[in-house]
């Protein structure tokens, strides 16, 4: 007797179990678009997801900020539908997924407000990051210690900003952040600090530096004059279909009508 | 009365089993855990070998020619925690000896009360507070080119282990028996005399245990220390921008691969068996002094 109950009790919450997993793959999976990667392209998808889903409200979309490389990895791992990357894939990534280009995003050297100076060369920035010039007076501003502040190892913003000055794994930073917002909230608050951070989402709480006399803006980013520059990439695997909805979302991030989201998050649209 | 006496029979069967299967279940996931961190956290002790792990100088794991040292880490954590605890021990104690002396006033409870929505403050707002207030104010102070350091987190963390340290501290002190501190009074002693030579030495074993939460909540906290102290993998000084073991998993395991994440487990790994010594050392000490 006992034994039927606990059987029966054994029973039940199994089959409470069943209808609750039966229920959640009744909800049609083709009506979502996951997408995960890069945290310097929270803007850009920002707008480019609320666009799709005003067209498309059946379709549910989602982005999850993690990172480009946890990005790339997850579309590996099939975990999300697309990935995000704000740098170009490696080669033995590109081996396995197909990157296209949908928007390119210049990385701006922020300073505090209160630094004096307003132009950096491209030589004067690695030796800043590399240590050889530690004193803004070096570079026409005032007699105090510059603060290097960068990204953590992996950051999509720190490859493409070493990988353009030439400083890869030479680095000395004062500070290894997080995130985009950390590092203007540190450049901010700290008047000898100097920061890289996506053009995208600099906020004016810091000052923007013109970069070998070239200011970063729409179209000195698009015409390449304005050189710390990079792009932000779809990622898709290789060889496998993307379901009806994510295709529709590859679509439009990549058709002309996207643009004007790109723009209106602060990235700079690919020229077609 | 024969049917409700076996539906209640059943019932308690029922919930036995209930209970005895939670009881198993933490154990079985401190076994899980432990398993888990061995299995996944050798292999690259074994790769890097455990002398250039433990003790190399230099964590680069990025770079072309990865580095995989986790010394600094290590003494930073130890660092860190040594000097929270220099700060927030001291500190917790007075200040449990101030709530369990007062009377039951008004003042008392406030402080106890504010004491007890401390520990309820989530890490990230300490660390968020650290990184606004304490950063730039110890920049201020003492004049460096930046503020985020060993010591803003060693500030932090001293003020995230004080509710710990005070509400265990407190519950031992007022458990001394009256007699102890009468009997001490009456022979002439002040009252501070009796509170460091009587009441202290008594709560001795709830002190420890109090220490040992601190020291818990403080080698292992991660959110708040990433905030205030830079995460440069440097060896630690005391205005130094640092990387703790925990934020060493935390900030780089979501982009990790191969080696760099297997190494990352072994850092975590590390960090488990240095809280398990830590626990048990103090056990050790407060069975031994309780004897």
């Amino acid at each position: 007797m006992k034994k039927n109950i606990k059987k029966g009790l054994i029973f039940m919450s199994a089959a409470a179990v069943l209808g609750a997993s039966l229920a959640g793959c009744a909800k049609d999976e083709s009506g979502s678009v996951s997408t995960d990667g890069s945290t310097s392209m929270e803007s850009v998808i920002g707008y480019l997801g609320e666009a799709f889903t005003e067209e498309n409200p059946d379709i549910k979309f989602s982005y999850n900020p993690t990172g480009s490389g946890t990005g790339i990895q997850a579309v590996l791992e099939g975990r999300c539908d697309i990935g995000l990357s704000s740098r170009d894939l490696k080669e033995e990534e590109a081996k396995d997924l197909d990157g296209t280009v949908i928007a390119i995003d210049g990385i701006a050297i922020i300073v505090n407000p209160e630094n004096e100076v307003e132009d950096l060369s491209i030589e004067n920035i690695a030796d800043i990051y590399t240590g050889k010039i530690t004193n803004w007076s070096e570079l026409g501003g005032s007699d105090t210690p510059i603060v290097p502040i960068g990204r953590e190892a992996a950051s999509g913003t720190r490859d493409g900003f070493e990988s353009i000055t030439g400083t890869e794994d030479v680095c000395v930073y004062s500070q290894e952040l997080t995130s985009t917002g950390d590092v203007i909230q540190t450049v901010a608050s700290n008047p000898n600090a100097v920061g890289y951070a996506s053009l995208a989402s600099v906020k004016d709480t810091v000052k923007v530096l013109s970069v070998e006399g070239v200011m970063p803006s729409e179209a000195t980013i698009q015409d390449g004059t304005y050189k710390i520059q990079r792009n932000f990439v779809i990622v898709t695997k290789k060889g496998t279909e993307l379901s009806s909805a994510a295709q529709k979302f590859f679509d439009f991030a990549t058709s002309e009508a996207a643009d004007e989201y790109i723009t209106a998050a602060g990235a700079v649209p690919v020229k077609r | 009365m024969e049917k409700v006496k076996k539906t209640a029979h059943i019932l308690e069967k029922i919930m036995r089993t209930i209970f005895t299967v939670c009881g198993f279940f933490a154990a079985v996931l401190v076994v899980v855990i432990t398993v888990f961190l061995l299995i996944s956290g050798i292999p690259a002790i074994k790769e890097i070998g455990i002398v250039d792990f433990l003790f190399g100088k230099v964590w680069a794991s990025t770079a072309d020619d990865p580095s995989y040292g986790i010394l600094p880490f290590i003494l930073t954590s130890v660092y860190g925690t040594l000097g929270a605890v220099l700060i927030g021990v001291p500190t917790g104690i007075m200040c449990a000896v101030f709530l369990s002396e007062t009377k039951k006033g008004i003042f008392g409870n406030i402080v106890r009360k504010t004491v007890d929505l401390l520990s309820g403050i989530p890490s990230v707002v300490y660390g968020l507070v650290g990184m606004i207030i304490i950063v730039p104010a110890v920049r201020e102070v003492f004049g460096l080119p930046d503020g985020a350091n060993l010591f803003s987190a060693i500030i932090v963390l001293a003020v995230m282990i004080l509710p710990s340290v005070i509400s265990v501290s407190e519950t031992a002190l007022r458990a001394v028996p009256k007699e102890y501190k009468e009997a001490s009074l009456a022979l002439g002693a002040t009252k501070t005399e009796t509170v460091f030579g009587i009441t202290i030495p008594a709560a001795r074993s709830g002190i420890i245990t109090s220490v040992i939460l601190g020291v818990g909540r403080a080698i292992g906290e991660a959110m708040a220390v990433m905030m205030v102290s830079g995460n440069v993998p440097n060896m630690p000084g005391l205005f130094e921008s640092v990387r703790f073991l925990t934020t060493a998993v935390a900030s780089e395991m979501a982009y990790s691969s191969g080696l760099q994440r297997e190494a990352l487990f072994s850092v975590a790994l590390v960090l488990f068996a240095f809280i398990m010594l830590i626990n048990l050392i103090l056990n050790f000490a407060v069975k031994k002094k309780g004897k």
